[in-house]
């Protein structure tokens, strides 16, 4: 028996059988059904911390291993036989943090989920199932696969806004179902056309290592290379491998001159920005995440936009690095432009929620713009350092905000529960009435504008230190982002939580925060600072993950996209040097020393004895 | 050779190869016969008549046995001198009209559409219906093509009308049967052309006739054929309800009987389909530009019509009519793709066991459909979409299952609907026909809405208040899922997940279609 396919296949469906469960056992009283529920995402929450915990020197396979890059707890079993379908998943240092943001968040809410009153049974059924869907899409190594987990959130996310949601429920989540569905439906078409012009039998030639790291057999690999119907996967291990090749399959032209993998980036790219969300297919998150109920926003903004950000590093860039190379500015520009317009339409916002909502399209800006500024590696000799420090900046910025922004979302939920209304005007003075509520909601907040010493500080400065090396400009404008965040939750600290006194409805209901309400804000601000102070706890899962990836590209863009022969790293060197250095890798780089009509390759067959 | 020879040879082609072939068919035959019969005598007459059709249709299926013929490429050939061919998808779409009919068996007894007098009638037109439908998805000569269509037609437009107290109901028969008759006539006529042009209804024989034709680049006759092959696709079109010969489908879903437009919807079209690729395959391996050009066009046209359509419906049946619409566009672009894809066998195969699969799935689909729309008719004694408001208050276990079959319609995972479009849309990628991989992904989005719609009222929107004030027993109308009525339901629905999961059916279409490209 295979550890690593009951322990991933169990945190994965447990949540789906507890839904099944409640489904099938009629009766029980709604406490007993929220309780078990929260035995549920508590119980997938252990299963994912037992991964989290250092594997030391037991060495214990279904822990997670520190220093490795590649992907762990990894299995495959096919599935569909007829198109190549496996069910496989596994974990790495760019998928497991966000698995157990997944875990971690899914418990602190279905606590908060506490005062749902109406048809607890569904919304606890409809729950679970949108938590097997977000912690499929991290752990699926098959693009069906994590197509199909990635569309199962659609529904149970519908029913939730739509249900349990605030007025304009219905509006909401139809929008949210309709901007999600077309982000989808062009990632299905991006999917077959990857898919149709894959051939596993193009990676003969690689390193047997590298083929058993993307889960493939190399005498089936020798076996289709053999053959001349091409073979194709839906590995996005594979994938990726064959998209980093020198003449990859995926730079055939498709339509209008651009290739494949030219059109397959921009679908996902679109599908995933819908996610993210990203200026200008974000106008769906204000809307879904002011009429969702509580638990539901801090899911949302949590973890569900955090799949976006995961989908593009996952998906987009290693599969087809030539059109990212190519559109790197698309990229970073739009990560810019979200970051610039969430910031000033949350200083513009009368609701609570809504400010929120919005300063969550500014944050997650940062993760687009970290992810992208891959083509400063170029002029600085191929040395990934920034572009690691992007991603990494982009992947703590994900953690950062799903805690941060889970946090906010709540806290707003639990002033809404007591006076019912939002509107920024008519708060203040909170701090009197319900001082450890409101002490806990500045550090969250501190949290999320980024001040030193608390997770979001982390994140935005790596992401603004990568942005410099790519575009001053634009890293000038990142970094005076910073202030508009400033403004905006400054401003709103002092509407809601200082001031003399509370002048609004309701204020009889402003009693101190219930011991459950600390119990779930508690927790997202000690993560907060611990990460703040000490990022190494969550780099130290993500850095070798990270610096596999940028290093891989790297070199991509070196030997394949430039044409630079392996060696052949810092233009400004002598060219003999180069020349001399690259001699030795011979008749593997004929191909590419074919395109070298300038730089140092010009020397090379000069060199050649 | 003398008169005996003649006999003697067509005795042996007869009895032990024809008849054995045609076994599935002469089970229907005698299910009828038995039905007829079973009225004439006392003790007969107290067994119920839906148990014979049942027994009819098990019989029949059993006796076609596709878990035995469909394992390898099952290609038995021609016989009876060549009208008819038993091969692999024949036999496919076979037992899936088949299991069709043995399922509505069971749904007509569970919703009790027609007392027990007319269900001798309603049972003899459906197995006489299942039995044109089998002729036409193994129609080998042009002949057996318009028989096997007109014996399918002909039940089909008394079933329209089975409602006898209703207006509605006889208005949606004699517009059926008036279409019909038109579109036959119109496909008779384009028939003769062809097969006088060249000089053969024997369907391999013509084929090979227009390819010499084609390399003798004549060019005569190339008016007449393009006329006919498309005076022959009116008749198909209206089968399949595709635009501009579906005006009749959503007056005649709405007429008549939701177990019809079940019957309808389900083998009517995977019979018309069967026959199309059929026709398809075969003509199109001589003239694939034009043949893939019409279906194309015909199946954007078609889904995205009926996707439109859907939207301004009120009536459930209307809905589930214009739905019906488009799928019979999704259902042809597999076809456009396998004609396309005619000189990659491997690529024309899959497309063809998209469809087959596809078919397979919407059997289910849309069988679950309509039995909640009749069994909500029963409970109800309505069919409008404003009336199932707050249902799920009332029988929750039905709006589940509602919902699972509506989103399984759209296509969405993890559901078999998913599974299904995903096979033809892979189909159109391989095909190269991205025009038409577009159309369909845009239709998937475009169908959300009103689907949802349906959803939406049975599980957002609350009671409605007039009803309770008016009606003291609205707490009666439901359908539990713990009743017969809710078992079928589930039945229905518990294949679309199952479908999902396990792509059974999938190397069983994949082995039909390698009987039509080998």
């Amino acid at each position: 028996m295979d550890s690593p396919v009951w322990l991933l296949s169990a945190i994965v469906f447990l949540p789906a059988l507890g839904a099944l469960g409640i489904g099938l056992i009629p009766g029980g009283r709604e406490e007993t059904v929220k309780r078990f529920t929260l035995a549920v995402t508590a119980a997938v929450f252990l299963l994912t911390a037992w991964i989290a915990v250092p594997r030391g020197t037991s060495g214990d396979t279904t822990r997670f291993d520190l220093g490795q890059a590649g992907m762990q707890l990894a299995f495959r079993i096919p599935w569909i036989r007829s198109f190549h379908v496996d069910y496989a998943m596994g974990l790495d240092g760019i998928s497991f943090p966000l698995v157990l943001l997944t875990s971690f968040l899914s418990l602190l809410a279905m606590g908060a989920s506490w005062n749902i009153t109406r048809h607890v049974r569904a919304y606890c059924i409809l729950f679970l199932l949108l938590e097997t869907g977000m912690l499929g899409v991290f752990l699926a190594l098959d693009f069906f696969l994590f197509y199909v987990f990635w569309e199962v959130m659609l529904l149970p996310m519908y029913f939730l806004i739509g249900i349990w949601g605030g007025p304009r429920r219905e509006y909401a989540a139809i929008k949210f179902f309709l901007f999600t569905l077309v982000g989808s439906v062009l990632m299905l078409v991006a999917l077959l056309m990857l898919y149709f012009t894959s051939d596993v039998g193009r990676l003969a030639g690689l390193p047997t290592q590298e083929l058993v790291a993307a889960g493939l057999d190399p005498s089936q690999v020798e076996a289709a290379a053999r053959t001349p119907a091409a073979e194709h996967t839906f590995n996005l291990l594979a994938l990726a491998k064959l998209g980093q090749l020198p003449r990859s399959p995926f730079d055939e032209p498709l339509l209008w001159g651009k290739s494949v993998q030219w059109w397959a980036f921009l679908l996902l790219l679109v599908g995933f920005l819908v996610k993210v969300p990203s200026v200008p297919i974000h106008t769906w998150l204000p809307d879904a995440h002011v009429e969702a109920p509580t638990p539901i926003s801090m899911i949302l903004a949590g973890v569900l936009l955090k799949m976006g950000g995961y989908g593009i590093l996952r998906i987009c860039y290693p599969i087809c690095p030539a059109a990212a190379y190519e559109l790197a500015w698309l990229v970073v520009g739009l990560g810019v432009v979200s970051m610039v317009y969430g910031a000033f339409a949350a200083m513009a916002q009368k609701d609570f929620k809504r400010l929120v909502a919005y300063s969550s399209v500014s944050h997650m800006g940062y993760v687009v713009l970290g992810i992208g500024v891959w083509t400063a590696t170029a002029g600085s000799g191929y040395v990934a350092d920034y572009w690691k420090m992007g991603i990494s900046g982009a992947m703590f910025q994900m953690i950062a905000h799903g805690l941060s922004s889970a946090g906010m979302f709540f806290l707003v939920g639990v002033v809404y529960d007591r006076v019912h209304h939002r509107d920024l005007d008519q708060f203040g003075g909170l701090f009197l009435r319900m001082p450890v509520y409101s002490g806990l909601a500045v550090g969250i907040f501190f949290a999320a504008l980024g001040l030193p010493g608390l997770c979001g500080f982390i994140g935005e400065v790596l992401v603004v230190l990568s942005a410099w090396n790519y575009s001053r400009a634009l890293a000038v404008v990142a970094a005076s982002v910073v202030i508009l965040t400033a403004g905006y939750i400054l401003w709103t600290i002092q509407r809601v939580y200082l001031g003399a006194e509370y002048k609004g409805p309701h204020a009889e209901a402003l009693t101190p925060a219930t011991r459950r309400e600390i119990a779930i804000v508690a927790p997202l601000l000690a993560l907060a600072i611990l990460f703040g102070v000490y990022p190494e706890a969550l780099l130290g899962y993500m850095r070798p993950t990270i610096h596999a990836t940028a290093d891989g590209l790297a070199r991509w863009t070196r030997e394949v996209h430039d044409g630079r022969p392996p060696g052949a790293g810092r233009p400004a060197r002598a060219p003999v040097q180069a020349g001399r250095s690259a001699a030795p890798s011979g008749p593997t780089d004929a191909p590419a020393a074919g395109q070298l009509s300038h730089g140092p390759g010009a020397d090379q067959e000069v060199d050649q004895p | 050779m003398s008169f005996y020879d003649l006999v003697d040879r067509l005795w042996d082609d007869t009895l032990p190869t024809s008849l054995w072939a045609f076994r599935a068919e002469l089970a229907l035959c005698a299910t009828i016969v038995a039905i007829l019969l079973a009225k004439t005598c006392d003790t007969a007459r107290r067994l119920a008549v839906w148990w014979i059709a049942l027994g009819g249709a098990i019989a029949a299926l059993v006796l076609a046995a596709p878990w035995t013929y469909l394992r390898g490429g099952f290609m038995a050939g021609e016989f009876f001198g060549g009208m008819l061919v038993n091969d692999g998808f024949a036999l496919y779409m076979r037992s899936l009209v088949l299991l069709c009919v043995a399922l509505l068996a069971v749904f007509v007894r569970l919703s009790q559409v027609v007392d027990s007098e007319d269900q001798t009638e309603f049972f003899v037109l459906v197995l006489g219906a299942a039995l044109g439908m089998c002729v036409m998805v193994a129609a080998n000569h042009m002949m057996m093509v318009f028989l096997g269509m007109e014996m399918a037609s002909v039940p089909s437009y008394v079933l329209a009308g089975i409602l006898k107290h209703r207006r509605t109901s006889s208005e949606a028969a004699l517009k059926f049967a008036v279409f019909g008759a038109g579109t036959a006539g119109v496909m008779l006529y384009g028939i003769s052309l062809v097969a006088g042009v060249l000089g053969s209804a024997h369907v391999p024989t013509m084929v090979a006739r227009l390819q010499e034709l084609v390399a003798s680049q004549s060019g005569t006759y190339q008016a007449v054929l393009v006329l006919g092959a498309l005076m022959m696709m009116v008749g198909l079109a209206f089968k399949l309800s595709a635009v501009p010969f579906h005006f009749w489908t959503p007056d005649v879903f709405e007429g008549a009987a939701a177990e019809v437009g079940a019957f309808l919807s389900v083998a009517s079209k995977a019979a018309a389909l069967g026959l199309l690729a059929r026709l398809a395959v075969a003509f199109g391996r001589v003239e694939p530009t034009l043949l893939v050009g019409v279906i194309m066009v015909l199946a954007a046209v078609t889904c995205t019509f009926g996707n439109l359509a859907a939207y301004g419906q009120t009536n459930m049946k209307r809905l589930l009519a214009y739905s019906t619409i488009a799928h019979a566009g999704y259902l042809m672009m597999p076809v456009a793709a396998a004609v396309a894809a005619l000189r990659q066998p491997d690529a024309a195969r899959a497309a063809l066991a998209g469809l087959a699969f596809y078919a397979a799935i919407y059997l289910f689909m849309n069988l679950g459909a309509f039995a909640i729309t009749a069994f909500l008719r029963n409970a109800l004694e309505s069919e409008e979409i404003r009336d199932y408001a707050g249902l799920v208050r009332r029988s929750p276990g039905l709006v589940v299952c509602a919902a699972i079959i509506l989103f399984s319609l759209v296509g969405l995972p993890p559901l078999a609907g998913f599974s299904a479009k995903f096979a033809i849309f892979a189909a159109l990628l391989d095909a190269q026909l991205l025009g038409l991989l577009i159309v369909g992904v845009a239709n998937t989005v475009l169908s959300l809405f009103y689907y949802l719609r349906v959803v939406r009222v049975m599980a957002l929107e609350p009671e409605p208040t007039g009803l309770v004030a008016s009606n003291s027993g609205l707490a009666d109308r439901r359908v539990p899922l713990t009743s017969p009525a809710g078992w079928f339901c589930l039945a229905m629905t518990l294949p679309l997940v199952v479908l999902f999961v396990w792509w059974g059916p999938f190397p069983w279409a994949l082995s039909a279609a390698r009987s039509l490209v080998p």
